[in-house]
This record gives C-alpha cells, structure tokens and sequence, in this order.
C-alpha cells in the first residue's frame, strides 16, 4: 500500500492529531505515506464562498503538482473537505474538456498542466477498502469489548460523491470498528451535517446541528469521526451546548486512526490523544486499561 | 493599496446594485428545470433558521427577484452538506447554484452577508499570503476586518482551550511569500474576462 499524502491546512493546526494519528496508524499496517511536496491549500470552504474558479484552480494546482510525483497513482486524503475539493476537480475534467483547458490556461502560470491521472481516496475508504477489517483484526492487541462507538461521518466524504459508501446511510466504519471489538450504536445521525464553518459565523445554527447530533449520540461511549471540522464541531462546545439543553451532553470524539491505532497497542503518544479536547478520565481509564 | 487595505476599505452596498451583467441570470439556467417539489426542503438541516425556504429561494431565482433573495439569509446558512444535491428529483446543482448566489454576496460586498463574507476573504487571504490557511492568522484578519472590540472575546475561552492544548499558536498576520500570487491574479482575469463577454 503506498500512496501520496495530502494532510490539508487543519491538519497541520488544530487537526494535528488526526495527522500524527493517520500517519502512525497506517506506518502500523505497513502503508508508505508520501507527502506532497510543497502542498498549498484546496480552497477549503470559504473558495467556494467567493470564486468558482479559483475553487477549482486551487485543487486543480495541487493535484497537477501531485501528478509530477513519480508512479503513485493514488492519493491519500483525511480531511472530508480537501478530500471533497480535490474528488471534484477529479470529476468534472473527466468530462468537461472545456473546464479542464480553462483550468490548465490558469496552470500555465505554475508552469503546470493537470492531465487527471490521479484518484483521489479518503482516509476512510482506504481503511474500510484496502486496509479492511480482517487484517485489523488479526493485528488486535487490546479489544474494545466493552465500548460502544457511534460511527459520524460528516457530509462531504459520503455526498455528492458516493465512491466508498451510502450517501444517506453510511456503513462504511462499522466493520474496522467492530473489528476492535467495539459495538456500534445505531443512528441516523452518522451523515447529518455538522455545521462547518457556521460554527464561527452562525453559531446559533451550527450549534443547534451539534446538539441534535450529540443528543442522538447518548447511550455511546465515544463518537468516532473522520473530518477535522467535524471532529472540532463536535468536541469543542460541549459545555455550551450542554447549558443550551440542559442536559449533560458531554461525550469523547475521537479520530478513527486514533481509536483503531490503540486497538492495534499504539501509544497514546503517537495518536496524539493529549490533543482532543473532550476525553473524560472515565473514558481516558477505558482505554488504556 | 494592499490586499489588506483593500478587503478593510471595501465599501458596502445595502442592495444588489443593477450589475453590469446579469449575474443572476446564470443560476436560473442551472435550476430552470425546478418543479418546487420541496424535497430540498424537507432535506435541508439548515431551513429551520431560514427566512425563505429552499424551495422559495429557488422560486425567486426563477422570478429574477433580485431585492428578495439578496435580502434573505437563506443562501447564506447552506453548509454545503449537499442532501437537496442528493435528492432533487431533477438532479439540479443545488448546493452548486447555493455557492454561487455566496459568489455575487462577496463580490458585490452586500452588507447583510458582511460576517460571511469577510470570515471567507479573511481566509483566502490568508491562503494568498502563504500557500496555505494559518488558523490564528485567519482569525485575527477576520476580527481586523469586523471591527467589533467584543467580537474576539466571543473566540477567547476556545482560543485559550486550543492553545492550552498546543493547537494553536499565536501568530502575527505577516506578508508572507505569495506563493498563490500569479494562481489568484489569473483567475481573476479570467473572471473578468466572463464578465464582459455575457
């Protein structure tokens, strides 16, 4: 298994541990991981916002720089919304010639002209697909028989692409996770939208999204997620959003990498778990026990 | 005048403007075949907050009611979660035709989007300067452009949670080495060039 890695922004910043996490994780499975060189932004959400081209001009330019790297075919992505920018550029030149020379006219700047010869894979497809289930589950050291996890998948790893699962019934996690030994707790509420960056500009909104979600998740030991906005979404305003309903709403999310990684024995040096904002010790006790 | 300047000095107007082209024009084509189903309705995690509907914004598209839908929040609150895409029963561009009416906000600087709108500019200057998004760089731009004291009290405790945990640093906004400049400058050109053609 090798592939070209695209870490994305966040993590490098506030997702750092969803990027040591995938990265020890996938060491663990005997992956080779290459990171793009000189990698700049996919335009995240706020491109979009404000230009279509350079919504598409900004991925385009990472996947042209990532097609000069020599015989990887696939790259790896964990952020859902790097993974959504990069799967649309993939797309729409496949059948829009007339978008794909307006996009390379645009490249010629960088000297760079974009042929689409990559696919563009999420961390998830990759774990669920290529890794699977049987070889995490001959690698267990330490299984989770008694946690119950609630699978969230966020909206743009599932939506408008559908490659690697149901976009409105996604199933996707449950057999890596239940390969760690873990239950899974079922919900609807796996693809429902978290709010993104409505969080900082629409909080109101954003905020009722996360409580919906957290009040589906009670009855779950922890959340398991695979977006940085997501994770930060869900971990970060807890007590605010305990306070709004008035309940205790508090639950752990953690990075898939990072709760399959301490099922394979990784340290919770390596995952980062000194780095998520909602571990409770009751929790913290649970999984290292 | 920088970049910086620019996005702080932008004047604002409290209506969309007669623009030069029909910049609305170009969003009914994409949803022309609407049959107001609702569907994106019903599917929207958002419309809760919403003062016109989906499917009533999509309506005033198909009218050409400028006022109306650049006075309303609704385009403004999709979170791009992409279900009415999913769902609608003619296959529309939806959340597509959604980002696009957020196109026109931003560049036409419509006031009632102006948190929106400069949170997504704050970013990409950001991208602009360095080849990619630095987190605390972006908020201080934003808090910069807002020009609200209390605004940044509002970030503080999860500010502080997420430097107590070493996610964050504090950065101040630099240069940088504009690494996108010549990607930014193109695109813009041919956006312009769009422009005057239609």
């Amino acid at each position: 298994m090798k592939y070209l890695y695209y870490p994305g922004c966040s993590l490098e910043g506030t997702a750092l541990e969803y990027n040591s996490s995938t990265r020890a994780f996938m060491q663990e499975l005997g992956a080779e991981l290459i990171e793009l060189e000189d990698w700049t932004c996919c335009g995240a959400s706020a491109a979009e916002a404000t230009s279509h081209l350079l919504s598409l001009a900004l991925p385009a330019l990472v996947l042209a720089k990532a097609e000069n790297m020599d015989g990887v075919k696939e790259i790896l992505v964990p952020c859902s919304a790097c993974y959504l920018n990069l799967k649309k550029v993939e797309e729409k030149i496949r059948k829009d010639t007339e978008l794909l020379d307006k996009i390379n006219i645009i490249l010629a700047e960088e000297k760079l002209n974009l042929r689409g010869q990559l696919r563009v894979r999420h961390l998830l497809d990759v774990v669920a697909n290529d890794v699977g289930s049987k070889k995490i589950f001959a690698r267990v050291k330490k299984a989770f028989t008694d946690l119950i996890i609630a699978p969230y998948y966020g909206c743009q790893c599932l939506r408008p692409y559908s490659i690697f699962d149901d976009p409105e019934e996604p199933r996707s996690m449950e057999g890596v996770i239940k390969a760690a030994g873990a239950k899974i707790h079922h919900w609807n509420m796996g693809g429902r939208c978290c709010g993104a960056s409505h969080m900082t500009t629409k909080p109101e909104v954003a905020l009722e999204l996360v409580a919906a979600i957290l009040k589906a998740a009670r009855g779950a030991d922890a959340i398991v997620t695979v977006c940085p906005m997501c994770q930060m979404n869900l971990e970060a305003y807890q007590k605010k959003i305990s306070g709004m309903c008035k309940e205790d709403l508090s639950m752990p999310i953690l990075y898939l990498p990072q709760f399959l990684g301490l099922a394979l024995g990784l340290s919770e040096q390596d995952l980062r778990l000194d780095m998520n904002l909602s571990i409770t010790k009751a929790f913290r006790n649970k999984l290292l026990s | 005048m920088n970049r910086l300047e620019k996005l702080e000095s932008e004047q604002e107007s409290e209506t969309a403007p007669a623009p030069v082209i029909d910049s609305l024009a170009s969003i009914r084509d994409m949803i022309s075949t609407c049959i107001q189903c609702g569907t994106c309705t019903g599917s929207c995690p958002s419309a809760f907050a919403m003062d016109l509907t989906p499917r009533q914004l999509w309506y005033n598209v198909l009218r050409g009611e400028k006022e109306t839908i650049f006075h309303s929040k609704t385009f403004s609150l999709c979170s791009v979660c992409y279900y009415c895409t999913l769902r609608c029963p003619r296959g529309l561009p939806l959340t597509e035709a959604m980002s696009a009416l957020k196109q026109i906000a931003a560049k036409e600087n419509l006031a009632p989007y102006k948190k929106s709108t400069r949170f997504y500019k704050s970013f990409m200057e950001s991208v602009y300067r360095h080849g990619r998004v630095r987190e605390m760089e972006l908020m201080t731009l934003y808090f910069i452009s807002m020009k609200n004291p209390f605004l940044p009290l509002q970030f503080a405790p999860l500010g502080m949670k997420l430097m107590g945990k070493g996610k964050i640093s504090f950065e101040i906004p630099s240069k940088g080495n504009g690494a996108l400049k010549a990607i930014f400058r193109k695109v813009e050109e041919l956006e312009k060039k769009t422009q005057r053609k239609t």
